[in-house]
């Protein structure tokens, strides 16, 4: 689509200090996720998991920008977009470790992420069912006055499912305050995005579908993520509707812990390594003057928080065989029959 | 009380619980200027305004999804599927999201919703119109399951859903909807997993659900007019919760049970409860436990064919005198 331009490196207005925090998300994903494909291999994590290595810039640009009270609803690849929302590396760990700690006790799991109190509004693992579900939290923000937004991560994928088309026309028709943001990694599963796609940018290109603006920005510069978030986010409280925003990254890693990712040409997955949001953006900050001593002491930081982390995870315990008998219902219940 | 129709007594019912608290929202196709396919929410959007009672477009799971969203952040949404058929259309929503959500995230949120839906056989719609499909509901836990059988139970059923803290499918048998019966005008409510006990009776306990329960009322009056067999009837109303209580009871003490249900044969509600029966009652029982339903078909759409396939009064009727004879 000629008309669709990429935004990429345009920010130079960011403060010092947003973007150390910036680049502090960053890195905080980058050591979480690292860590918890490090316990994957040590069987300590079951089960499956998909790693967001490589995409950190969206989960950290986006968490940054939104209000404390705004929502989040991301997908199965949703270890980082919970945490830059403020649930704490032992809760995330102990919940992929299934133990006591975990976020969810061991209930959900890594694909099932969610924390009401941080406005983590959870991860969905069948691909664009929360889509409609983030409009809904948006039309209840838009009904109460709140001014709230609603954010809903999802993969490129995800563009080619009904739910996809139901949930932007709705949102639009209703004028509702939620931002739609396909994380680009070019692969849905283990096949190319290009392959199975009537349009190059999957989101962007189907904007204009739906009365869009179409957006595609560089979503590996964190600054260009903040800033699009900023004006996302702005529009949606000014009752100004719907955004849908495609942001180009690329996984490190295959689809899930099974997943080699192997179909990659090693041309192109090298090409996109030297495109590693966190890299780049560290050396921009010493281009732009920041001391090198705060970075490392970001880094250092992180380290010591995930090691502390991984350590409580593993001394919990089990979670307690009761709490599967529990709360089906709204009464801690799983009772249906008198 | 009044005398409304089942299909008035939906409208009253939403309408008393949207007056009592304003958190209370309702959308669907068709559902706010049509005032309804099936003319159950007429004037609801005048009372109520556009905000609180809105058009959707054909997207069911745009419907559920919203619905889903705007549970879990403060507000108790009651969204409808035109026909039953098509939760079939947004199933992921309703099995995989709403049903599950409370539980996989430790009880941090709860889904206080109600889906309505116009569901069931005898209006001649063919078989993607007229499905039966409470015993897709009832296999998923996390959902409540309600189906009501006459107006007064309409209008307090659908209060209680509404009020419910969970999410309920509300199931209304379209072929109903003309019926009439006196609804309390003041605020009724009908809790959920409460069966009534329509008639009691000493030889056999018929159990059914919506509009099985006029059908086995019909059933009750030939056998005892015509046969000298005295019957129970019970109407479940809800199926999830399920008042197991008052069927061991009811059935302990005729010593019979014949299930009567319009979902086609395989998994049908009535299977559950003859499962119950069996291992709870065993020793008490003085015969099998007879289920009467629609055959394990889809349902045919000429009026000849598709009577022949519901449960009848006379199938019934022969079900029973089979079993006590």
């Amino acid at each position: 689509m000629d008309d669709t331009v990429l935004t990429k490196g345009t920010s130079t207005m960011l403060d010092s200090e947003t973007r150390l925090t910036l680049y502090r998300k960053m890195v905080e994903c980058r050591v979480l996720e690292q860590r918890a494909y490090d316990l994957f291999m040590q069987n300590l994590i079951k089960g499956t998991s998909h790693l967001a290595l490589g995409q950190e810039a969206i989960a950290a640009g986006f968490g940054v920008a939104m209000r404390e009270d705004d929502y989040t609803f991301c997908t199965y690849r949703g270890h980082n977009h919970t945490y830059v929302r403020g649930v704490t590396m032992t809760s995330i760990l102990g919940e992929l470790m299934g133990r006591e700690c975990g976020l969810l006790r061991g209930k959900g799991g890594s694909m099932h992420l969610m924390s009401m109190e941080h406005g983590a509004l959870g991860s969905y693992a069948v691909v664009g069912a929360h889509l409609p579900i983030a409009a809904g939290a948006a039309w209840s923000a838009q009904y109460r006055g709140t001014e709230q937004a609603s954010v809903c991560f999802f993969g490129d994928g995800t563009t080619n499912i009904g739910a996809f088309h139901e949930a932007l026309n709705f949102a639009v028709i209703w004028k509702l305050p939620v931002v739609f943001v396909c994380e680009n990694n070019r692969y849905m599963e283990y096949t190319a995005i290009s392959d199975v796609t009537a349009v190059e940018n999957p989101a962007a290109d189907r904007a204009a579908a739906y009365g869009l603006e179409p957006v595609l920005i560089d979503g590996n510069d964190v600054d260009v993520v903040y800033e699009t978030a900023l004006r996302a986010l702005a529009q949606a409280r000014r009752g100004g509707g719907p955004s849908l925003i495609e942001a180009l990254t690329y996984r490190h890693g295959g689809h899930s812990r099974a997943d080699p990712g192997k179909y990659r040409p090693e041309e192109e997955v090298a090409e996109w390594m030297k495109k590693d949001p966190l890299p780049t953006y560290r050396e921009r900050l010493l281009k732009l003057g920041l001391e090198e001593a705060d970075l490392e002491a970001i880094e250092a930081e992180t380290e010591a928080m995930v090691d502390e982390a991984t350590e409580t995870a593993r001394n919990s315990s089990p979670p307690p065989e009761e709490i599967a008998r529990q709360d089906v219902w709204a009464d801690g219940s799983a009772s249906w029959r008198n | 009380m009044a005398e409304l129709t089942y299909r008035d007594a939906v409208n009253a019912g939403i309408a008393q619980e949207m007056r009592r608290d304003s958190s209370v929202v309702f959308l669907g196709e068709d559902i706010a200027a049509a005032g309804g396919v099936f003319k159950t929410t007429a004037g609801l959007l005048d009372e109520f305004g556009p905000s609180r009672v809105r058009d959707t477009p054909i997207s069911e799971q745009a419907i559920i999804g919203a619905a889903m969203g705007a549970a879990m952040t403060g507000l108790r949404p009651i969204a409808e599927i035109m026909f039953s058929d098509f939760f079939a259309v947004c199933w992921d929503l309703v099995a995989n999201q709403i049903a599950k959500t409370r539980y996989m995230t430790d009880g941090q949120c709860s889904f206080p919703l109600v889906i309505r839906s116009a569901n069931g056989g005898g209006s001649r719609f063919g078989a993607q119109h007229s499905q039966s499909v409470e015993n897709w509901a009832m296999a998923i836990p996390g959902l409540k399951v309600v189906a009501p059988a006459n107006p007064a139970d309409v209008k307090g059923l659908l209060a209680a859903s509404i009020r419910d803290p969970d999410p309920v499918l509300f199931f209304e048998q379209k072929s109903l909807y003309a019926i009439k019966g006196d609804v309390p005008e003041e605020e009724h409510v009908v809790p959920l997993g409460d069966a009534r006990i329509v008639r009691s009776g000493t030889d056999v306990t018929i159990v059914a659900l919506a509009a099985m329960v006029p059908r086995a009322e019909k059933a009750a009056d030939t056998l005892q007019q015509e046969h000298g067999i005295s019957a129970t009837v019970v109407d479940v109303r809800s199926l999830v919760p399920l008042d197991t209580k008052t069927i061991l009871e009811e059935v302990a003490k005729t010593g019979r049970l014949v299930t009567v249900e319009e979902n086609p044969r395989l998994c049908g509600w009535g299977a559950e409860v003859a499962s119950i029966v069996a291992e709870e009652l065993f020793w008490d029982l003085d015969g099998p436990v007879v289920r009467v339903t629609t055959p394990h078909i889809p349902l045919p759409s000429a009026d000849a064919l598709e009577d022949a396939m519901l449960p009848s009064p006379a199938r019934i009727v022969a079900a029973v005198q089979q079993l006590v004879d």
